[in-house]
């Protein structure tokens, strides 16, 4: 039984970089260009999980990415994980897209590649952060679908049973293949590249399509077909008066006890004392 | 073309859940806004329903479409959402929201391709425009922008919340229309994915989003044995243990559900204690709205310290013990 994996993998601008982001006061547009891009973290869980199933089961494992061009790194990197092959669906007639666009696009890319059994993606991305493409995929490709899934088990002719988490507990689960599955972060640890994967990867077969070769509706791609559409943009300032407190252990655990106290909370405390005599302790 | 504005109503072990309470009351906000309102309507899909009907009906929905069924006890996602689409076919709401709870978090979205429209994932705050349209602000890169998304041409317009992000209602005297939903259909519905168990348990101490008092460790705890400090130090007062990403990925917290920031809790205690938080945006946006904001970091240069009152620049192994003494802990 090898199974053709489809993984879901974005490059996402970098989490650690996220505080420096400003909006230009005149086009009133993110700026970001200068943000360094990642393969966004949940999506190597996802990536793990296709290969603890391959090396199970056997299969071919296909990354697919929609991004700008400028990417390849972070392909090279989920090929050097040990993914198969690659494709990148890269078009300025993409860019914009919604969720129900962006899942939409990927489900055209899927069905054109082909006799899928299983579609894995992560949870959630670290920009936009909406977790909505994922089971908008599993509703284009018609198969079923499950979120935040913490434990896959195929069983004999492709039978599964999976878990997913719900508040305080989980849910289980019996289905058939194909399906799409969004792996939760639990599920597994995401492993290393190393330097032969990476050799590896340079070689591996991977493969650019642009709107041309997807059978899509154009009326309903991209920034102004999309049926969310942005309006204005707020930054948030979270900043704070930010006061420093430098002091002795002591007077820094003191310093916290009387602000507990000082938001109301009720607290009975022995007086802090400095253990080193002499110092501070009788102040 | 109506106005009326639909909550899908969750449930927890035959209560409504925090997050359809919540978006209840923000319906009833919002219908206030409009200039030409329509009716506040629930839809609830389940198995022995009278007693959440009743709860609904006393926060302001005026119609409860009802589909109660054997078949419906646990959550399967084709049947809910074939439940969902057929009402919204047959009646055009105006506006639906879902709380981005893990169960609507699958549905909304899918219920948006069912029917074809756009949804606003994760909202933290909903307002009406001139048009009577909704305008649902989202957070994006970790919550450090928030955007405004309209959905000015599709209907109905989705948005979902988080649980805790929004007010818990007043109770609000209505005459609720009570209208069971013919479920029949659902016999043409196959479902290939079987929902066989489910199993909750309570989480012990106090809530997260009710505690005064938040104790919150980071990957700067270092060990189980501080965080166990942590524990201590918070029970006493009263409060609640909140962790940081690398903290529950070290195993030392309780679990995912004491996780603080833009995929975990959010939270507005009186009093945050941050012990070894680096202050990433991810973990800053859950906890940016507490009263007093306190952290303790080795690091002099922290970005934790710009987005809090009180900078402590110090080492959390050696602070942590006196706190406990001091407290009376042993
Ligand atoms: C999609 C996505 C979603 C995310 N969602 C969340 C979320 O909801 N919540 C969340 O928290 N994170 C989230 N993260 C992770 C987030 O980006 C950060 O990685 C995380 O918040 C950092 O946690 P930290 O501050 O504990 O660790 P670090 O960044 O490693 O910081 C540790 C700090 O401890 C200090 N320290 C070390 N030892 C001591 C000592 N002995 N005494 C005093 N100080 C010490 C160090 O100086 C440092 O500042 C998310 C990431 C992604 C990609």
């Amino acid at each position: 039984m090898a199974l053709k994996i489809v993984v879901c993998v974005k490059p996402i601008p970098d989490p650690a970089y996220y505080k420096d982001i400003t909006i230009d006061p005149v086009t009133k547009t993110i700026q970001r260009e200068a943000i360094p891009t990642i393969i966004n973290p949940a999506d190597k869980h996802a990536i793990e999980e296709a290969l603890k199933i391959k090396e199970k089961f056997g299969g071919k494992i296909i990354t697919l990415s929609m991004a700008p061009p400028n990417v390849i790194k972070n392909i090279h990197e989920a090929l050097a994980m040990g993914a198969d092959e690659a494709y990148l669906l890269t078009d300025k007639k993409f860019a914009g897209s919604d969720t129900w666009a962006t899942s939409y696009i990927l489900a055209k890319a899927i069905e054109k590649i082909g006799g899928i059994d299983l579609v894995i993606t992560g949870t959630e991305t670290g920009d936009g952060g909406t977790s909505q493409v994922p089971s908008q995929l599993g509703e284009w490709l018609k198969i079923p679908h499950l979120w935040n899934v913490i434990e896959f088990k195929i069983k004999n002719e492709k039978e599964v049973y999976l878990k997913t988490k719900i508040e305080n507990g989980f849910m289980e689960w019996k289905c058939k293949l194909p399906m799409a599955i969004a792996v939760s972060r639990e599920i597994n640890t995401p492993r290393y590249t190393t330097i032969m994967g990476v050799m590896k990867a340079k070689k591996k077969p991977f493969q650019k399509l642009t709107f041309d070769d997807l059978n899509l509706d154009e009326k309903r791609i991209g920034l102004v077909n999309s049926p969310t559409q942005a309006g204005n943009l707020h930054l948030l300032d979270l900043s704070r008066k930010g006061k420093i407190i430098k002091g002795s252990k002591e007077e820094l655990a003191q310093f916290i006890i009387d602000n507990l106290k000082a938001g109301g909370i009720s607290v009975e405390a022995d007086p802090i004392i400095c253990s080193c005599e002499g110092e501070t302790g009788n102040e | 073309m109506n106005k009326d504005i639909w909550v899908f109503i969750e449930q927890v072990q035959s209560n409504i859940s925090g997050a359809s309470l919540e978006l209840l009351g923000e319906a009833v906000r919002l219908k206030s806004k409009m200039k030409n309102p329509g009716k506040i309507v629930a839809v609830i899909i389940g198995s022995q329903l009278s007693e959440l009907i009743q709860v609904v009906s006393m926060f302001g929905a005026e119609k409860i479409y009802v589909a109660d069924h054997r078949k419906l006890r646990l959550y399967q996602p084709d049947y809910y959402a074939a439940i969902l689409t057929h009402l919204i076919h047959q009646e055009d709401p105006h506006i639906l929201l879902i709380g981005a709870t893990y169960i609507g978090s699958q549905l909304g979205p899918m219920v948006a391709i069912r029917v074809d429209t756009g949804i606003a994932a994760h909202c933290v705050e909903l307002k009406i425009d001139d048009n009577d349209n909704l305008v649902a602000v989202v957070p994006a890169f970790g919550g450090k922008l928030l955007g405004d998304i309209l959905c000015p041409n599709y209907r109905p317009q989705m948005a979902s919340v988080k649980p805790g992000i929004l007010e818990k209602p007043e109770r609000i005297e209505v005459q609720s229309q009570i209208v069971p939903v013919d479920i029949n259909f659902l016999s043409l519905v196959e479902p290939k994915l079987k929902p066989v168990g489910i199993c909750c348990h309570e989480p012990k101490g106090v809530p997260l989003e009710q505690a005064e008092v938040v104790i919150c460790g980071g990957w700067g705890v270092g060990d189980a044995e501080h965080w166990q400090m942590l524990e201590k130090i918070a029970a006493k007062l009263g409060g609640a243990v909140g962790c940081t990403r690398p903290a529950l990925d070290e195993g030392w917290s309780q679990g995912e559900h004491t996780m603080v920031g833009t995929s975990g809790k959010s939270i507005r205690p009186n009093v945050y204690l941050g012990f070894g938080i680096s202050g990433s945006t991810h973990h800053v946006c859950g906890m940016k709205d507490s009263k007093l904001i306190i952290s303790v970091n080795k690091d002099e240069e922290a970005e934790i310290f710009n987005f809090s009152d009180f900078g402590l620049v110090g080492d959390i192994k050696e602070i942590l013990p006196l706190l406990m003494q001091s407290l009376g802990i042993s």
